[in-house]
């Protein structure tokens, strides 16, 4: 099948209207939130319903073109970039929650909607607590592709504990039901997380919880990361497991305060953002342990957010560090690295130490509870050589998160940035036992390709006569 | 070995404790057994990370002892795992590998929730590893989810990194009964959707009469179960009661998930069929315990009544055959699986791990 009759039978399924191909309108789609990256795909399919997504992806199949799934492309890996002479399929339009159940604790929405619009479907009783800081326009299909987290999943979990049935279009068109409680091999488990590489949601059902019933909000300010890192430990320690746990260094406080005017301390080396939820009993006696916990551990100024609008202006600023820092650097990498958090202050100190010796800024935002780190490395492109020197060191502190026990990523996936930092974490043995999975999913490589993997890989032959992959053909790929 | 045996074109049978043996399908006698036994070392308890990594012969028990030392704990209850007592065989791997859990489920989610990462050997003698030892980590496929649960028949977890919690200084539980299913199920409901952040929340059935029980932990637990104890009698459940001396409670409970004389039916529907489930039980003679707001239940009937059982449950409910004497085994499929594209796809996993049939053949679903 040629390319143009590919999209003339994509028009068909998708109406003409819905099948981009024009090069303006493929621009907007060329990147997702990391936009160093950009490719222009053949088409852009934008379906309607779950029938028309088997319908694009069993056309595509039959052409054997790769394609790309993409939700709000909010994703900082580059995981929906599409792939050239691809298709990308966009999912914006299916946005329908499909129904709400509280007496199950679930709901069931398509993969369009948006994750806050999920809390807002099951409020005020309700809440969905995966919650990344782009929850007001990020997918909840890019979030389960993603396994997305957020600054609640400490004490709630991630995308991966909420999911408990998934409709999924495999990449020759087949639809499959994977149940959470069916038995069998965990199929939704090893499907969500793996970054549209398996196939793509076309039905999403998750489990919801009881909002809490009390939420205290303080943020402590202090001298450094360091100290601001013992108050941690020390709340960890004490057996208390916050909803929440946020730090911000100096550079990223000024960035934020700079945008939000949240009264934020500019002297301060740290922040530590805490926020307990729970039984009203509960909280309120953790929280008065905290507030000494971060006296204990030098905190200058304890700030306790005294009604909503205070608790909101203070996680603004938070989920706005990154927005913000265009205030104090024209670009930034950022890194999503985890560390045992016991090794933070040690991990930290080594970040300074390479910014130093490259002569950038590093600002650091991450969840302190679980040691998810976001360096953003500062640089400007007009300088010759500066972003390169910037991706060099961005990449010398993921592979410091990696030796001091941790992962490359934490929640953003790893995408097309990260992919060249998986030999830093996996052996090839390891590697092939993920090629097998992928395999078994998808054993044309037409989910996605070219993601996850750091070096694109086939999988081995059915038995039969050999064939060109069309991946091989489009010189994308070669059989190992 | 498990090369060698492949290599040869022997079969192998997995296992660790010895305690759910016998679940599954009855598979082909194997030449060959790997016992996990002495891979016992608690390798890593990094207290202040809350992580921990186990090798897969380790005792839950053993290893909850170790926990305990720093307050904290696996929260991982299943049956055969209590700390201190003699009957506590079941190993971590064993446990992870048949998916299996307790009353703590309700909060902590099943083992595939708890782990974070897995080191396993597969039947090409491939040592491989997934996920991480951080509590956060998304880089790579989740393997160790898809071995969670798997039965031993992609290959022999050889250990397992897990995520651990702090340890309750002390726990308090609120019960109640009632004869009618739907008043049970309805007072279940009403705990499910109350913000009271239980550790537990479970249902039981026995001789016609139903009861709820929710454990509560954490500052003031006792104050909190008096709250819980309230809304049962608001939902019409009698004999209510609030208690801190609730230990022997949950035993009872885990002990419901096992049964040596009769049939052990795992039944899994929408919590919001749970009347429907105990009704069903009800008709057979059977009893109930399981976890009401995960639409979980453990329901024992005598073994002739298995298949009546399996008929009355809700639309839309599922029943895993666990324990059964062997002409019941025999006679039924345990799993129930139906024959579509989720257990094709779960056929190419399969044929992807292990091409040569190796690692437990036979036991698991459609014949894997």
């Amino acid at each position: 099948m040629s390319a143009s009759t590919l999209v003339s039978r994509l028009e068909a399924l998708c109406g003409e209207e819905y099948v981009l191909t024009h090069p303006h309108a493929l621009a907007t789609y060329g990147s997702d939130g990391l936009a160093q990256y950009h490719q222009t795909p053949l088409a852009v399919a934008r379906p309607a319903t779950a029938e028309q997504v088997q319908a694009v992806v069993r056309a595509c199949f039959e052409a054997g073109v790769p394609w790309v799934a993409r939700g709000a492309g909010t994703g900082l890996s580059g995981g929906a970039l599409p792939v050239a002479e691809g298709v990308l399929i966009a999912l914006s339009r299916l946005r329908r929650i499909i129904a709400v159940d509280l007496d199950d604790g679930a709901v069931v929405v398509e993969p369009g909607v948006t994750n806050l619009a999920i809390s807002r479907a099951v409020s005020p009783t309700h809440f969905y607590p995966p919650d990344p800081s782009s929850q007001v326009v990020c997918s909840i299909g890019g979030n389960v592709a993603e396994n997305s987290g957020g600054a609640h999943c400490f004490k709630y979990g991630f995308t991966t504990n909420y999911v408990i049935g998934l409709e999924v279009v495999l990449s020759d068109g087949t639809v499959v039901e994977l149940d959470r409680d069916a038995p069998g091999y965990d199929l939704l488990g090893a499907f969500v997380g793996s970054e549209g590489t398996l196939g793509v949601a076309t039905r999403i059902k998750l489990r919801v919880v009881p909002v809490p019933e009390s939420v205290r909000t303080l943020v402590a300010f202090f001298e450094d990361t360091s100290a601001a890192g013992d108050a941690v430990t020390a709340i960890v320690s004490a057996g208390i497991v916050p909803g929440a746990i946020e730090m911000m260094d100096r550079l990223s406080i000024k960035a934020a305060e700079q945008a939000t005017h949240a009264g934020y301390r500019l002297d301060a080396g740290a922040a530590l953002i805490v926020e307990l939820d729970g039984p009203e009993e509960e909280c309120t006696a953790r929280f008065e342990h905290v507030m000494t916990l971060c006296s204990e551990a030098g905190a200058r100024d304890v700030r306790v957010a005294q009604s909503d609008a205070e608790r909101a202006l203070i996680w603004k600023t938070r989920k706005a560090a990154f927005a913000a820092m265009g205030r104090i650097a024209p670009a930034y990498y950022v890194q999503d690295g985890v560390i045992p958090r016991t090794r933070l202050s040690e991990v930290l100190g080594r970040i300074d130490e390479l910014a130093t010796e490259y002569g950038l800024r590093v600002a650091n935002v991450f969840h302190a509870g679980d040691g998810n780190l976001h360096p953003l490395v500062c640089y400007d492109a007009a300088r010759e050589g500066e972003p390169e020197r910037a991706e060099e060191l961005a990449g010398l502190i993921v592979k410091a998160c990696v030796e001091a026990g941790g992962s490359i990523t934490g929640e953003h996936g790893v995408g097309v940035d990260k992919k060249r930092y998986m030999p830093e974490m996996f052996s090839e043995p390891d590697l092939d036992a993920f090629q097998r999975l992928r395999c078994a999913f998808d054993p044309h490589g037409l989910a996605n390709p070219g993601k996850v993997m750091p070096t694109p890989r086939l999988c081995g032959e059915v038995p039969g006569p050999y064939r060109e992959h069309p991946l091989e053909r489009a010189g994308v790929a070669e059989r190992f | 070995m498990l090369a060698r045996a492949t290599a040869d074109g022997h079969t192998v049978r997995l296992l660790g404790g010895g305690t759910k043996y016998s679940w599954g399908a009855t598979g082909p006698e194997s030449p060959i057994e790997l016992c996990t036994g002495r891979l016992a070392r608690i390798v890593e308890h990094n207290a202040g990370d809350l992580t921990a990594v186990l090798e897969a012969g380790v005792r839950l028990s053993d290893a909850q002892e170790r926990f305990a030392t720093a307050g904290q704990m696996l929260a991982l209850d299943p049956p055969f795992a209590s700390a201190g007592s003699s009957e506590a065989a079941a190993t971590i791997g064993g446990i992870v590998a048949t998916g299996d859990s307790g009353p703590l489920r309700h909060r902590y989610g099943a083992p595939r929730d708890l782990v974070l990462g897995m080191t396993v050997a597969l039947s090409d003698g491939t040592i491989s590893q997934s996920g991480g030892k951080v509590i956060k980590n998304v880089a790579g496929y989740d393997l160790a989810k898809l071995f969670a649960g798997s039965f031993g028949t992609l290959g022999l977890i050889l250990s397992v990194n897990v995520r651990l919690h702090p340890k309750p200084a002390g726990n308090a539980t609120a019960l109640g009964a009632g004869e009618d299913p739907e008043t049970v199920a309805a007072a279940a409901r009403s705990l499910a959707a109350a913000p009271l952040e239980l550790d537990a929340l479970d249902i039981a059935w026995r001789a016609g009469r139903g009861g709820v029980l929710a454990r509560c932990a954490g500052a003031d637990p006792l104050k909190r179960a008096q709250r819980a104890a309230q809304l049962l009698r608001d939902a019409g459940l009698r004999d209510v009661e609030a208690t801190s001396e609730d230990d022997a409670l949950w035993e009872r409970q885990r002990a419901g998930q096992r049964s040596s004389e009769g049939a052990l039916v795992r039944v899994s529907a929408r919590p919001s069929t749970l009347a429907d489930v105990l009704r069903a039980a009800a008709l057979c003679d059977g009893t109930v315990v399981g976890r009401a707001a995960l639409g979980v239940s453990y329901v024992e009937v005598a073994p002739d009544s298995v298949q009546r059982l399996l008929g009355e449950l809700p639309e839309g409910a599922r029943g895993v055959l666990l324990d059964a004497p062997a002409q019941v085994r025999s006679a039924i499929d345990p799993w129930g699986v139906q024959e579509g594209p989720a257990l094709e796809l779960m056929r190419q996993i399969k044929t992807r791990f292990d091409p040569a049939g190796t690692c437990n053949p036979r036991v698991f679903v459609g014949g894997i």
